[in-house]
């Protein structure tokens, strides 16, 4: 919990790591990919403000006493959500596996939710690990991450045949949150792999559940907020706009909240800190603290309120997870309830004065 | 003379295509060279080791093409460093395979498609930054919706603007509307506020992609970054 100005936050982080991009990790000949993986990483780090940036040697493992420390002790962090990103053609065994991750459950079991994953090029193998994972870890969420590298494939559609075989079972498994991360490749290479249609179609064709675009779709947040706007199962995930943003941008983070705040509304957008990307502390801290600037050009823009700040930290991700909210600290808002879409601005009718 | 000013004038026609910006502008000309015989030598960089390789080809691409059709010169070599598909990249260009050629399996259609997408996405972010002024200054939807391209003082955004909107046959020329949809017809004065909305959207979209970017490329070739390296 975070407390500042005598109002108390109830801070979910809804997606973080427990990564493993140590050299030992790496595999054989494809180094340069495991080593271009992390260095990518490390450059967003270091948007962040400098005193909190970490050497690269530290960046590429923590230990559970790091994580313990960022999240829990000094983070502010009441509950999180691992992603899980498996990566295994880069990393021998794995960036960021579920049971990696589960490591951390023995410890802080009333404190983490682990998600699982699911890749539709797997096929019945495949099916088969989400069901035994699903049943050993209760899965209420997985990660899925588009572009990861597949043998010969380098990534894939919510829309492909196989996928939807996947989100089916996911459904009929009581997994109802699909965390979506768009990547630079797809199969074919030759369309735009952070298009976001196909969350379009599988968002309408699967009511049950609920879809988090990670990064709010970024380097396509247009596409997102146009389609977000019509799909009320659609959730826009800040992880990437609060790290690489608020600190190294603050106008663009301004814009991109107002953006946000206008075509996808407060009850639909979910902190979560990227950790080890950057860790939640200074995100936290800086959120609460943060204004919409005054300035002519962010007139129109909505603002958020002390209320909104507590669904975006924590209140909306723990009613998508069922997670447990200590009464004085609750708030109603319409995360995971069926809606219809923002209907006036679908229809062209209303929309902010010119 | 020397042909250097003049490549160097080539490779700024070169866009990033989903920035809309030059790739001069945008530091990704990392050096640049030309023999006394007139063979050029190119070289490339970008943010992340990770940049979507179908942008990634149409600049490599796209630079190579601007540079061998300056008059005088006799040979071009472009090459892009530090990517996780360099070597198809730079072979295909070389090669004139194509993206299919040089993404074998993997590709199945040239990037014209995905050009034409993002040229759009420009012509829509471009509206933004030749209405948003006259917004400011209180012109509402009415007069808004019945501006032509006329109506709005020249400027590099105008220019820009039309040059977008003429690579993807949309209205570019004096009579065509200030605003209009996708399709190139005209938007409505009901349709304006949202509109803009949209619009501005887009640019924010573009821009801050675009801020990304730049702080990722500073980042990665920093002097520490090399010292690490």
């Amino acid at each position: 919990m975070y407390e500042k100005d005598g109002e108390k936050y109830f801070i979910v982080d809804a997606h973080s790591h427990f990564w493993d991009a140590s050299k030992e990790n790496w595999v054989e000949g494809k180094e340069q990919f495991a080593k271009g993986w992390i260095d990518c990483f490390y450059g967003y780090h270091q948007l962040g403000p400098p005193e909190t940036h970490w050497d690269w040697e530290k960046y590429l493992k923590v230990t559970p006493e790091d994580f313990e420390r960022d999240m829990f002790v000094e983070g502010h962090v009441d509950h999180a959500i691992f992603q899980s990103t498996y990566l295994k053609e880069w990393y021998k065994e794995g960036f960021n596996t579920v049971e990696q991750n589960a490591q951390l459950l023995e410890r802080w079991g009333d404190k983490l939710i682990v998600n699982g994953r699911f890749d539709p090029r797997e096929g019945d193998a495949g099916l088969k690990q989400l069901e035994a994972d699903a049943q050993k870890y209760k899965l209420k969420g997985v990660k899925l991450y588009t572009a990861e590298w597949n043998g010969d494939s380098r990534g894939y559609k919510l829309t492909d045949p196989e996928a939807y075989h996947f989100l089916q079972a996911a459904q009929d498994l009581g997994i109802k949150n699909i965390h979506v991360h768009k990547g630079p490749t797809i199969w074919p290479l030759d369309k735009d792999a952070f298009d976001v249609a196909d969350v379009d179609h599988a968002a309408t064709d699967f009511q049950g559940l609920n879809f988090i675009v990670e990064h709010v779709g970024l380097p396509r947040i247009e596409d997102f907020c146009f389609m977000a706007v019509q799909e009320p199962n659609v959730y826009a995930g800040l992880s990437v706009v609060i790290g690489g943003l608020m600190h190294a941008r603050p106008k663009f983070f301004a814009k991109v909240m107002g953006e946000l705040l206008f075509w996808v509304g407060e009850d639909k957008m979910t902190f979560g800190s990227d950790y080890n990307i950057w860790t939640p502390k200074w995100q936290v801290e800086g959120f609460v603290d943060w204004q919409m600037p005054d300035d002519d050009q962010f007139a129109d823009y909505p603002r958020l309120t002390t209320a909104s700040k507590k669904k975006i930290l924590g209140l909306n991700a723990a009613k998508l997870y069922d997670i447990p909210v200590p009464q004085e600290l609750q708030l109603p808002t319409s995360a995971d309830e069926a809606m219809q879409p923002g209907e006036e601005l679908v229809e062209d009718k209303a929309g902010a004065q010119a | 003379m020397s042909l250097e000013p003049a490549v160097w004038q080539a490779l700024g026609t070169v866009l990033d295509p989903e920035l809309d910006e030059p790739i001069t502008d945008l530091d990704f000309v990392e050096s640049c060279t030309v023999s006394p015989s007139g063979e050029v030598t190119v070289g490339l960089r970008l943010p992340t080791f990770f940049c979507a390789p179908n942008f990634s080809f149409l600049m490599v691409a796209d630079a190579y093409d601007a540079v061998s059709a300056v008059p005088g010169v006799t040979g071009a070599v472009v090459s892009l460093a530090d990517h996780h598909a360099s070597a198809e990249i730079n072979g295909g260009v070389a090669a004139h395979a194509g993206f299919v050629g040089s993404f074998e399996g993997e590709a199945t259609a040239e990037l014209d498609e995905l050009r034409h997408t993002f040229l759009a996405k420009a012509a829509l972010a471009g509206q933004d930054r030749l209405a948003r002024p006259l917004v400011d200054e209180g012109v509402g939807p009415d007069e808004l919706a019945g501006l032509t391209l006329a109506d709005v003082p020249d400027s590099m955004e105008l220019r820009r603007l039309r040059d977008r909107r003429m690579a993807i046959g949309l209205p570019y020329e004096d009579d065509a509307p200030l605003l209009i949809h996708p399709d190139g017809s005209r938007v409505t004065a009901a349709q304006v506020p949202l509109h803009l909305r949209r619009a501005r959207l887009q640019r924010v979209g573009i821009e801050t992609n675009g801020e990304y970017c730049k702080s990722l490329l500073k980042t990665r070739y920093s002097e520490e970054a090399k010292a690490r390296a």
